[in-house]
């Protein structure tokens, strides 16, 4: 992959830099502690966390929040305990998603989340089959009505991602 | 000990049998759990997409423990991480407390509650010394490998060090004290791969694979797991892993309290062992149930 210098946005760490998580991304001196580590690089070569600091450092905006490697983090926090810089490269990853999703690049895995959460107020709906089987043993009956999370949701404009207000 | 008992999504539809075996164990030691209808999703899953939005949700959960007054106790290592970093924070930060106390408008947080994993409490709270002395049962000649998970201890900085992640014993020490062995292997810190099963699912059976298979030739009588995702991963899916793998693992994936619970004299069918889904049956018939 060449590296278009027309293309970089030199900002692209300044904006990371100033959204939750992102704080610390400047510290990284690339020695790549978070990458020897990461028990998704062992398996998938996509995913290289040492790879995207860089890439966010060299402004390559685009290509960072397109691709599908952000979302491969597990956030096992493996990186962040070891890295000697306190880069908290878990954190980061979950500010650079958060930024995706501001510039429009959701995971569809999250739009699914969202909507489940709208409607039940959990990942999951608990239904009259849940809660009988509950009953049968001995458990006691959940009745979530979903209406929290959804006007939490609302009120934070992240219903819109499952086509809801705002 | 009395907590607001915290069951997240997972724990009431897919991880019963932690649900009954923790109620059992608590009785039965003397922790007094309390059920909160109001709770909701800790706010892991919305992390990801809106930092703030998951702040908001699990800030409602503390508001909603400390207006009774009570500590949580929580199930799932997910939501462990998620509401004791949340915790942490707005205890801490006064101004970003105000900003969401705002935000959520009718209840508000003060920073006064603590958040604890149901396996922090049983180690830290009652600690394995008082724990001995409930132990009637004790299931000598049982080996079983712990598995941590990641949330349980991570992030380090949120849980007052209370284990070492790169170097835990607070799981193998509730083991012993059941009188079993816990096995050390080498891919003991392994993360299971769930947080990314949405994601891709290859790549998160390949990660979870990892453990089974090195597992598989340890002859052990179960894998340990306090986290429902974790289990899900582990047992839910092994049928799909052995398939990926071309390998027979056939390996019990129980709930720590389960396996505590037997321990205590409480009888396995009173543990959940019903929803099991890799079938513990020699375990069962080697326990003489």
């Amino acid at each position: 992959m060449a590296i278009s210098l027309t293309k970089l946005d030199p900002n692209f760490k300044f904006q990371v830099a100033s959204t939750p998580g992102g704080e610390n991304i400047t510290r990284c001196f690339a020695c790549g502690t978070c990458s020897a580590g990461c028990p998704v690089r062992e398996i998938d070569e996509r995913y290289n966390p040492r790879k995207i600091i860089h890439m966010v450092l060299l402004g390559m905006k685009d290509e960072v929040l397109k691709s599908d490697f952000i979302w491969l983090c597990t956030s096992c926090y493996t990186c962040s305990e070891r890295c000697p810089q306190d880069v908290g490269i878990t954190d980061l990853m979950t500010a650079l998603k958060n930024i995706a999703v501001q510039e429009g690049y959701v995971h569809p895995s999250y739009i699914e989340q969202i909507k489940a959460l709208s409607s039940f107020d959990g990942l999951y709906e608990i239904a009259d089959f849940d809660n009988k089987k509950r009953e049968k043993f001995g458990l006691p009956k959940i009745q979530r009505k979903g209406e929290v999370l959804k006007e939490i949701m609302d009120r934070t404009g992240i219903s819109r991602l499952a086509g809801g207000e705002k | 000990m009395k907590y607001a008992l915290f069951l997240g999504c997972t724990v009431p539809v897919r991880g019963m049998n932690y649900e009954i075996a923790a109620r059992k164990v608590a009785e039965r030691i003397g922790l007094h759990l309390v059920d909160v209808d109001e709770f909701t999703c800790c706010g892991f899953p919305v992390k990801a997409v809106d930092v703030e939005t998951s702040f908001l949700m699990a800030a409602r959960n503390l508001a909603l423990a400390e207006n009774r007054g009570l500590d949580i106790c929580t199930l799932c290592s997910a939501c462990t991480s998620t509401l004791t970093e949340v915790n942490k924070v707005l205890k801490e930060d006064e101004e970003l407390r105000e900003i969401i106390n705002e935000k959520l408008g009718n209840i508000r947080y003060n920073g006064n509650i603590e958040v604890k994993h149901f396996s922090r409490i049983l180690y830290e709270d009652l600690g394995i010394c008082e724990l001995k002395n409930f132990i009637v049962e004790p299931l000598e000649g049982f080996r079983f490998a712990p598995h941590y998970g990641c949330h349980y201890l991570k992030p380090s900085e949120v849980y007052e060090e209370f284990d070492n992640p790169e170097a835990p014993v607070s799981l193998d020490e509730l083991i012993m004290v059941t009188g079993a062995e816990s096995v050390d292997y080498t891919t003991l810190k392994n993360c299971c791969g769930g947080g990314i099963l949405g994601i891709d699912e290859n790549v998160a059976l390949k990660m979870s694979a990892k453990k089974l298979m090195e597992l598989k030739d340890k002859g052990i009588d179960g894998l340990i797991s306090i986290c429902p995702f974790c289990s899900i991963m582990y047992e839910g899916n092994q049928k799909k892993i052995e398939k990926m793998e071309n390998a027979e693992i056939g390996i019990p994936v129980f709930y720590y309290p389960q396996i505590l619970g037997l321990a205590l004299g409480i009888p396995p069918d009173e543990l959940g062992f019903k929803l099991n889904r890799v079938k513990p049956k020699a375990f069962l018939e080697k326990l003489g149930a």
